[in-house]
């Protein structure tokens, strides 16, 4: 091997040491870029009248998202009371009995890959389940295709934070002769709360961004949603249907409602990665 | 006696907690072979006419029901490549930023700003891709391809911004964090002794590096595998900027498709039975891809893991 001079070694660490820093700036320059510009259109669009009525036809004028708004709100609220039960005990089955069990391993292992299943599988799947069979399009269809999205989340998350829990705190509980439920949901939980409520709410803020999972199950409605069994106005598949219509109008309506996603997920996640951080410090 | 009949309902209680909680681990499983069951059974009808031509015929015709599968793969796969080609170095250097150059604030600083690019919503990255980013493509990026190139058969077209190379750099921004998040732990997995060694005989910090990386290999290959399950399943994002064109062009400026836009594009309005069992027959075809994807992965960096950690 022929030694490289000291100056060329040197020369190429630099370089290396300037790509590496601007690949990072490249990195925060992009998310700039696109919360700027969420910021500058969207607020464009959003007056009072778009949080209070109904779309209009285009070219008219006036009209707003009302019904998409109620509607999302609907439907992610829906999605998480249908999966923080079921993802709550799967956490604790995981993190409390199943241990290392062939069992516990394989709902480890499915929980990743069914977190790693594309959104639109989902999708696909509560449409041939709920939708299909029934005929027509709901929003119960898409809150339960949201549910589904979330689960392995709120499962994993809840493990994790119960693991947190000293194992001091349990066997003391158990001492005093509680039973085991009571211990689990009186000392771990209450323990590992603060964990649990912040994993949450990233779960809520990962799937209220979610598009696909709604396109074939929630749809999108003109009106306001007055029946979850049918077709059901939201947000993200406003913004599909809007953007990809030739109306400048609607496609201004859709910057106003990607404001309103984006931000709420974006100052969501802030705040819980912050309250995450002052945790664990 | 009554302290054993207490003890008796205390562990009924138990075991009914207990069988609550497996049952909420057991809805896992069940719902990932429902997903299986469900799909194959809705694509039957697609599966039986055109058994194996689907996955090489290139006919995507819903009037005279002829489907298809290769255009919507062939969008799929490339898209997915260029992301991976411009991801990956990307990824890697960040995170070589995060762990081993930037001071302890800056590095937290930028960790979080990569880290909120993934809670970005997919739906977002498709609006400004659509609206913003794909006519910067047209009016610069394109032609400048053109021109050094000289009308390559991959620059081919008028540059219209939307098409398969707009579609992977946006996809490649989309999976970066997730590669480099993964790196960015191998790079802290590696024992501080490799590091001290590489130093200790004069190595640059790059030349330190690149022994972290022949240590961490194994991993990196395993936060690749991550960024591609995710780049394949991409849906809305890419739906926005691809074009949604079921002929296959060699050039990267032409409209395109892939899986995940042929599905979100068509299968609200596909009312045939046949139709529609095609479409989902792609479902069961990307959710086979992803799923294989994410069983290496998981195995890769279980194993990897495991030979870190006794180390």
């Amino acid at each position: 091997m022929i030694p490289k001079s000291e100056k060329k070694r040197i020369l190429v660490d630099l370089i290396i040491r300037i790509i590496s820093a601007a690949s990072a700036m490249l990195g925060l320059f992009i998310l700039l870029w696109i919360s700027y510009e969420v910021l500058i259109r969207g607020i464009g669009a959003i007056n009072w009248r778009f949080f209070t009525e109904l779309p209009t036809p285009p070219g008219v004028g006036g009209g707003g998202l009302a019904n998409a708004i109620v509607g999302t709100l609907l439907i992610t609220v829906l999605a998480t009371l249908i999966s923080v039960p079921f993802g709550f005990l799967a956490g604790i089955y995981l993190s409390e009995f199943g241990g290392n069990s062939k069992f516990a391993q394989w709902v480890r292992f499915f929980t990743n890959i069914l977190m790693g299943t594309p959104s639109i599988i989902i999708g696909i799947f509560v449409y041939t389940i709920l939708v299909r069979p029934l005929g027509h399009f709901s929003g119960y269809a898409g809150a339960v295709a949201l549910a589904i999205l979330m689960l392995p989340l709120v499962a994993r998350t809840t493990e994790d934070m119960l693991q947190l829990v000293p194992s001091a705190l349990r066997e003391s509980a158990l001492a005093l002769g509680m039973p085991r439920w009571k211990v689990t949901i009186n000392v771990v939980f209450r323990a590992a709360r603060k964990g649990l409520i912040t994993g949450t709410l990233l779960a809520v803020a990962r799937i209220s961004g979610e598009t696909a999972p709604l396109l074939f199950t929630a749809l999108n409605s003109p009106y306001w949603p007055q029946n979850l069994g049918r077709a059901t106005a939201n947000l993200t598949v406003t913004i599909f249907n809007y953007a990809m219509s030739p109306y400048s109008d609607w496609q201004n309506a859709a910057w106003g409602a990607s404001f309103l996603i984006t931000f709420g997920v974006l100052v969501t996640t802030l705040i819980v990665r912050f309250f995450l951080r002052e945790k664990h410090e | 006696m009554r302290i054993l009949q207490e003890r008796s309902t205390q562990s009924r209680s138990d075991g009914f907690f207990r069988l609550l909680t497996l049952i909420g681990a057991g809805i896992i499983l069940v719902l990932m072979a429902l997903i299986v069951i469900e799909l194959v059974l809705n694509s039957r009808l697609s599966i039986e006419k055109f058994g194996f031509r689907f996955l090489y015929t290139n006919i995507w015709d819903p009037v005279r029901q002829e489907f298809g599968a290769l255009s919507s793969f062939y969008g799929t796969i490339i898209s997915t490549i260029i992301a991976m080609v411009i991801a990956v170095p990307l990824s890697l250097v960040i995170a070589l930023f995060l762990v081993e150059m930037a001071p302890p604030a800056i590095s937290r600083f930028f960790g979080i700003a990569i880290e909120l690019l993934a809670a970005i919503p997919s739906i977002i990255y498709g609006m400004w891709g659509l609206f913003i980013f794909a006519p910067l493509m047209a009016k610069y990026v394109q032609p400048f391809f053109k021109n050094i190139s000289g009308n390559l058969f991959l620059f081919q077209g008028p540059p219209m911004g939307i098409g398969m190379l707009t579609a992977g750099i946006i996809l490649a921004i989309m999976i970066l964090p997730y590669i480099s998040s993964v790196m960015r732990e191998v790079f802290s997995m590696v024992p501080a002794v490799v590091k001290e060694s590489a130093v200790g005989m004069g190595a640059t910090t790059w030349e330190m590096v690149k022994v972290m990386v022949r240590y961490g290999i194994q991993g990196m290959i395993g936060a690749i595998f991550i960024g591609l399950g995710r780049a394949i399943g991409e849906t809305m994002a890419v739906t926005f900027v691809i074009g949604n064109s079921h002929v296959i062009s060699t050039s990267l400026f032409a409209p395109a498709n892939s899986i995940t836009a042929s599905l979100a594009n068509e299968f609200a309005e596909a009312a045939e039975p046949m139709y529609l069992s095609a479409l989902i027959e792609l479902g069961l075809l990307l959710f086979f891809v992803t799923l294989i994807i994410q069983i290496i992965s998981q195995l890769w960096l279980r194993r990897v893991q495991k030979t870190m950690g006794v180390q």
